[in-house]
C-alpha cells in the first residue's frame, strides 16, 4: 500500500512541479573581436541574467510587474509587464521551471554598452488558474538576450526566444 | 480505508488528467507563425470553448465555436516567442506549443555609437553596433546586410556593410583628418539611424614658444598651437610655461586664445624656461636679459 502511495506521488510529480535548481553550463565567449571580455565582467553578466530568469519566473507566477524592474529595461520590461497585465485579466498565472541553460555570450559592443548571449534553455511551462494546473508544456528553446549596464547590474533589455 | 488496485488507478488518472489531450476537442497547431501574421488554429469537435495562447512575452484569449478554425487576424500575436497554446472546452483541455518567429522586415534600428566627441585621425577611433527590430519589437535575428556610413566636412566618406549575426551588426571606422561634425549613419532596407560625432583637434604638435624683454619680465608667447593634422587647437586647452633659475622653479598654467598661449615672467638672467602642453614638450629658451 506504501509503495502504491509512493508510485502515485511520483507519477504526479509533474502535476506540481519541484522547483530544483537549473543545471547551468557557460560556453567559452565567441566574440569575433569585437570587444575583450575581463573574466570578471563575464561572471557578472552571467549572473545577473540567470537572477534575471528568477524574477521573471517569480514575476510571472505572482502576476507582480513589480518584480521585474530591478532586472529587466527596455523593450523587454515593456513586453513581460504586458503579459503579466493579460495574464491577471485572464486570471491565469504561469509557472517556468528551468531544468537547464547552455549559455555562451556572443557580443560585446565595442563601446561596452550591450552584451549579447545566447541561451539553450530547457524548462517546463506551466499554465496555472489559481491552483488549478490548466497545462503544463515541456520546452526546449533557444534564447537570445541583450543586455545592457547600469548603475548596480547588467540589466536584459532584450529576451526572445528563436523556437523549439 | 482501504484501497484496491482498481481505486488507485482512479487516483492516478485524475491526478494526470490535467495533462491527458481531450478526445472531445482538438487543435492543429501551425508549427510556426510570424510575428503581427494573420494565423488560423483548425479545431475539432462541437460546442464552445476558450483558446488560451500564453508565453513570457504575451498572453491571449479567445472564446472559440469548436470544429471551426479559430482565426486571428494581422497584429494580435506580434511577440516573437514560444507559447503555450491551451484549448478549453470546460470538460477537457487540450495544450500544445507554438512558436512565434520574427519578421523578415527590418522596421528599426537600435544604433549605438561611440564616442561622440574624438581627436581627429585616429584610427578605428569610431565604433557602432546596430541592433535590427522588426515592427513589433523582435530582434530579427536571421543575416541582414547593415550599411554604416561615415561622413563628414572633409575627407573622404567611409562606407562598409556588415551582415548581422543573432541580429546585431557592428563595425569601427577612423575619425577624419578635418575636425568638425561627422554624421554617423547605420541603415538596412530603407531604414536608418544617425548618430553625430564631433572631430575635434589632437594634441598640439611642434609647439614653440619665443620671447621678448617686458620691462623687468620676459613676455612669453607660443606660435599657434596646431595638431599635428594642422587643425587649431581648441581655446582653453592649457599651455604650461616653467621657468627654473639657481635651483627655484616657477610655472604658469595659461589657456590658448585664439591659437596662442602669452604670459609674463621674471626676466632673471641666466634662467632656462619650457613650454609644454599635456603630453607635448616645446622648446627651451635660455632667457639672457635680451
Amino acid at each position: 500500500m506504501r509503495h502504491l502511495f509512493a508510485l502515485a506521488c511520483a507519477l504526479a510529480l509533474p502535476v506540481a512541479i519541484q522547483a530544483q535548481q537549473p543545471n547551468v553550463q557557460v560556453q567559452p565567449p565567441d566574440l569575433h573581436g569585437s570587444r575583450a571580455l575581463e573574466k570578471l565582467t563575464e561572471s557578472s553578466v552571467v549572473h545577473d541574467y540567470l537572477e534575471s530568469w528568477q524574477m521573471l519566473g517569480q514575476a510571472l507566477n505572482q502576476n507582480r510587474a513589480d518584480l521585474l524592474t530591478a532586472d529587466f529595461a527596455g523593450e523587454a520590461l515593456g513586453k513581460f509587464t504586458d503579459t503579466i497585465t493579460d495574464q491577471t485579466k485572464f486570471g491565469i498565472h504561469t509557472r517556468y521551471q528551468e531544468r537547464g541553460h547552455n549559455l555562451q555570450i556572443v557580443f560585446y559592443s565595442p563601446d561596452g554598452l550591450s552584451i549579447q548571449l545566447i541561451d539553450t534553455v530547457d524548462y517546463d511551462e506551466q499554465v496555472m488558474s489559481g491552483d488549478k494546473v490548466l497545462a503544463t508544456q515541456p520546452m526546449h528553446a533557444r534564447y537570445v538576450a541583450v543586455l545592457t549596464p547600469s548603475q548596480t547590474r547588467w540589466m536584459v533589455r532584450v529576451l526572445q526566444t528563436e523556437g523549439q | 480505508m482501504r484501497l484496491g488496485p482498481a481505486s488507485l488507478l482512479s487516483v492516478l488518472v485524475l491526478v494526470s488528467a490535467p495533462f491527458v489531450h481531450a478526445q472531445s476537442a482538438s487543435m492543429n497547431l501551425p508549427q510556426t507563425v510570424t510575428a503581427g501574421s494573420a494565423f488560423s488554429i483548425p479545431t475539432s469537435g462541437s460546442g464552445q470553448g476558450t483558446i488560451t495562447i500564453v508565453g513570457p512575452a504575451q498572453a491571449l484569449r479567445r472564446s472559440v465555436q469548436l470544429g471551426e478554425a479559430i482565426s486571428f487576424p494581422a497584429g494580435v500575436l506580434y511577440d516573437a516567442g514560444a507559447y503555450v497554446v491551451i484549448l478549453n472546452t470546460g470538460s477537457s483541455i487540450s495544450a500544445g506549443t507554438l512558436v512565434v518567429t520574427p519578421a523578415s522586415q527590418p522596421a528599426t534600428l537600435s544604433f549605438l555609437a561611440e564616442p561622440s566627441r574624438l581627436p581627429v585621425s585616429l584610427p578605428d577611433g569610431i565604433s557602432g553596433a546596430a541592433y535590427v527590430f522588426d515592427a513589433y519589437h523582435n530582434l530579427i535575428t536571421q543575416p541582414l546586410p547593415v550599411a554604416f556610413n561615415l561622413s563628414g566636412q572633409a575627407g573622404a566618406d567611409q562606407t562598409r556593410t556588415v551582415t548581422s549575426g543573432n541580429g546585431v551588426a557592428w563595425t569601427r571606422m577612423n575619425s577624419a583628418a578635418r575636425e568638425g561634425s561627422a554624421k554617423f549613419i547605420a541603415s538596412i532596407d530603407g531604414v536608418s539611424s544617425t548618430r553625430i560625432i564631433e572631430e575635434v583637434p589632437g594634441d598640439p604638435c611642434n609647439l614653440t614658444m619665443s620671447a621678448k624683454p617686458d620691462g623687468a619680465n620676459v613676455m612669453l608667447a607660443t606660435a599657434p598651437v596646431r595638431d599635428c593634422s594642422g587643425n587649431p587647437v581648441p581655446d582653453g586647452t592649457i599651455v604650461t610655461f616653467t621657468e627654473n633659475y639657481n635651483g627655484m622653479q616657477s610655472t604658469a598654467d595659461v589657456p590658448l586664445k585664439r591659437d596662442i598661449a602669452t604670459v609674463e615672467m621674471p626676466g632673471r638672467p641666466g634662467a632656462t624656461i619650457s613650454v609644454a602642453s599635456g603630453v607635448v614638450a616645446g622648446n627651451e629658451i635660455r632667457w639672457e636679459g635680451h
